[in-house]
């Protein structure tokens, strides 16, 4: 769509344009298509969760899916730390939640109105980043709360040899402080290089039937459209798994603040 | 790659909007909704638990009442057992009784009866002694003409039945 005729720019996606603009205290605060989708990540969650909030007691379709969403993240944080995980269940099902519809409304076919596109809010390394610092943040919090300067004992684990004694905490400490990276890098990669991907098929596709030889889109349009119904699939998937990962490894390093071990 | 090349212009504004929705996210639908989500989740479990064991309770009840009703039963049974096994063996003693009385009875009037037919047997005896004597008497006389007294024709007679 961008650049110059006829070329299809996979990362114009991922371009951020402010729709109005906002300055506070010298920042600018721009109100963007990045913004947008994050509000109306906002709306579709709460209309989501509005849906289930009938609390009947033999609940309906849509009753039942929020409570299928909330029972998951439940299960997942008591069978990972334990029942003290409820506490971190607001916490863990805003990850999923958010992290999740991002996802999704970035696949979205908004593209069939003309002038409009999707945009992946997840795909910003500035947003996953900050979701993993507020990840990484709360096991810190949680950990230096529970146990004070104890927490260090998590870089120590049972039964490490006296003679290791040196690497071993190093080794640890390394480990815990690329979590936020590594949660961070992990979403922002997984979203974009799938939709590069998408965006390179398609451009396939409608530069294929754009060709002025006839053989060109039989051979290249219709196995790259082919492919791109399995692509799209398999980057749904993607995007339900890239927020289970988040809000499972989120889980997982709330039981060692709340644990340690 | 406009996350990296935009980074510098447009992170003020990405985190402002990213705090500003996820805080609403996790203050009103994480801390506002969730729990009355997970509290309706939490009614139904525990009136599921309550009603399985209330179903629990009167199925135990019912058992319950089964079970003495059955004893009761057999109870009854055993008792119009015993009784009617009472009842069968008063009859047969009174039925003994009876008969022993009867048989007592019995007896005497078979003695008695004995009794007056021998001595009727000795009274018919004694006339035909003396019947049997006169009439010896009488053919002794006729035959040879000898005066016979009836005493010794009574002892020819006696002398003659007895070993007769």
């Amino acid at each position: 769509m961008a650049g110059e005729s006829g070329k299809i720019d996979p990362m114009y996606q991922f371009q951020i344009e402010p729709l109005a603009q906002l300055d506070i205290a010298g920042y600018d605060v721009s109100f963007t298509n990045s913004s947008l989708f994050m509000i109306l990540v906002l709306g579709a969650l709460w209309l989501f969760m509005w849906g289930g909030m009938k609390r009947d007691l033999v609940p309906g379709r849509w009753q039942m899916a929020v409570e299928g969403v909330t029972g998951f993240v439940n299960n997942m944080l008591t069978s990972s730390v334990g029942p003290e995980g409820k506490k971190y269940v607001p916490l863990v099902f805003s990850l999923f939640m958010f992290i999740l519809i991002a996802n999704f409304m970035g696949m979205m076919p908004f593209g069939i109105v003309p002038g409009v596109h999707p945009f992946t809010v997840t795909s910003h390394l500035t947003i996953t980043a900050v979701l993993a610092v507020i990840s990484f943040g709360t096991v810190l919090i949680v950990g230096f709360w529970k146990h004070g300067l104890h927490f260090f004992s998590l870089f120590v684990p049972h039964g490490t040899p006296w003679w290791l004694l040196w690497l071993i905490p190093l080794i640890e400490l390394f480990s815990f402080l690329i979590r936020p990276f590594s949660l961070a890098l992990r979403l922002f990669v997984a979203m974009t290089a799938g939709h590069v991907l998408m965006k390179v098929l398609a451009g396939f596709v409608i530069n294929g039937l754009n060709a002025e030889a006839a053989w060109v889109p039989l051979v290249v349009s219709i196995p790259s459209f082919i492919l791109m119904i399995g692509i799209t699939l398999l980057e749904l998937l993607v995007c339900a798994i890239q927020a289970y990962v988040f809000a499972l490894l989120t889980s997982l390093y709330i039981n060692d603040a709340v644990n340690l071990h | 790659m406009p996350q990296i090349s935009q980074i510098l212009e447009t992170y003020a504004s990405q985190f402002f909007w990213l705090l500003i929705v996820f805080g609403l996210i996790y203050f009103t639908i994480g801390h506002g909704m969730l729990p009355k989500i997970e509290a309706s989740m939490d009614a139904r479990d525990r009136k599921i638990a309550d009603d399985l064991a209330a179903a629990e309770r009167a199925r135990a009840e019912a058992d319950n009442l089964g079970d003495s009703g059955a004893a009761d039963l057999t109870a009854a049974r055993n008792e119009a057992q015993a009784k009617s096994s009472a009842a069968k063996a008063k009859a047969a003693k009174d039925a003994d009784a009876r008969l022993a009385k009867a048989d007592a009875e019995v007896s005497i009037k078979v003695a008695a009866a004995e009794a007056a037919l021998s001595k009727a047997t000795a009274k018919a005896l004694a006339g035909i002694e003396a019947v049997a004597a006169d009439a010896a008497a009488d053919i002794v006389a006729k035959v040879s003409g000898a005066k016979v007294t009836p005493a010794q024709a009574a002892t020819a007679v006696k002398a003659v039945m007895s070993h007769g």
